[in-house]
């Protein structure tokens, strides 16, 4: 069955990829949606990415010179006060988003 | 000694850290849900192994926010003894009870294999009963057990003598070959400032009996039954 605008959605959650709330394909008028992409810190190993970068090389793509493996998350958030929302995401994602000792988060509200 | 054995969705060396505490050693163990607010009377938590809420997310980044960890967070401020065991061990550092944290294997394989543990101080309530030269073999199983923190972090450790094992080969080298997972400095186990926190990696409640190849892992617990029972005669002399 088609979800119709409204309806919530219980969308299965994985490691890498947690979505909260109604999931449409569209943000809903009366709410925000953060997406938020997590990235290992500069000085943190990142065993994957190299294996990305080394797996790229060798199927014949050249001059990539770093590859980091992180995560993106997007969070449904209910009603339109787009500053309360950005307040929000910023301590959860210090909070248990992200962990400031090995990783940096950014994220954008629409 | 009373120990409290911590028990989230997903743990799974709980039962093994209270046969050793009650069976190979004599003392008193129980279980806790994770959904407790209080601890009861207790003189030691053991944060167990295994995979708390399936690390999903990171290892123990949703375990840190359960109701028994604001009462571990109290029981650690007022001196308590933790010990957090591989899944344990990220718990803690994801709580900020020990700085740092524990990142993908360097191999990005899951590791399941004996190493060898030296123990770098014998100044602290885990490691007072372990000898100086000691080698250490103990079994360790995990898919995110690199060590990192940043350099101050590094320093500040080294400089209050808090690292308390290192992986090393068998001569007792902390060479690059004999670390089984990338951590920073062959750091297989630390503790807290006040000493009364530590977490490491390898399981020595899975090697505390002959009867599993080796019981090396019992000095460790020995070690926290020693500076228990001694605080106690202190207190009541």
């Amino acid at each position: 069955m088609r979800p119709s605008v409204g309806d919530r959605i219980n969308w299965p959650s994985r490691q890498g990829c947690l979505t909260i709330g109604p999931v449409c394909g569209t943000t809903l008028f009366n709410s925000m949606k953060a997406k938020i992409i997590i990235t290992p810190k500069k000085a943190v190993l990142d065993p994957q990415g190299k294996t990305v970068q080394s797996a790229l090389a060798h199927i014949g793509y050249t001059g990539i010179s770093d590859v980091r493996v992180g995560k993106y998350l997007e969070v449904e958030l209910d009603g339109t006060d787009r500053e309360g929302a950005r307040k929000a995401i910023d301590e959860a994602c210090h909070k248990i988003l992200s962990n400031p000792v090995i990783e940096d988060y950014r994220f954008e509200i629409e | 000694m009373n120990v409290a054995v911590l028990q989230f969705p997903g743990s799974n060396c709980d039962q093994d850290v209270v046969h050793v505490v009650r069976n190979v050693l004599g003392h008193s163990a129980r279980l806790l849900w994770h959904k407790q607010p209080s601890l009861g009377a207790v003189d030691t938590v053991v944060v167990p192994g295994g995979f708390a809420y399936g690390d999903y997310l990171r290892t123990g980044a949703i375990a840190r926010f359960s109701p028994v960890m604001e009462a571990v967070q109290a029981f650690a401020a007022n001196g308590g003894l933790v010990l957090g065991i591989c899944n344990g061990f990220q718990i803690l550092c994801e709580a900020g009870l020990l700085p740092g944290a524990l990142i993908r294997n360097r191999s990005l394989q899951f590791h399941c294999e004996h190493i060898f543990l030296k123990t770098a101080t014998a100044d602290s309530p885990f490691t007072n009963r372990i000898p100086p030269d000691k080698l250490m073999r103990l079994p360790i199983a995990h898919g995110e057990g690199c060590y990192f923190a940043d350099e101050a972090t590094l320093a500040r450790l080294k400089a209050n003598n808090q690292i308390l094992w290192r992986y090393v080969d068998a001569q007792g080298e902390a060479t690059e070959a004999a670390n089984p997972n990338g951590s920073l400095d062959s750091i297989a186990g630390i503790c807290n400032e006040a000493r009364n926190v530590a977490g490491l990696m390898p399981h020595p409640e899975r090697a505390s009996e002959a009867i599993l190849g080796c019981a090396d892992g019992r000095l460790v617990f020995e070690s926290m039954i020693h500076a228990v029972t001694s605080k106690l005669e202190a207190k009541a002399a």
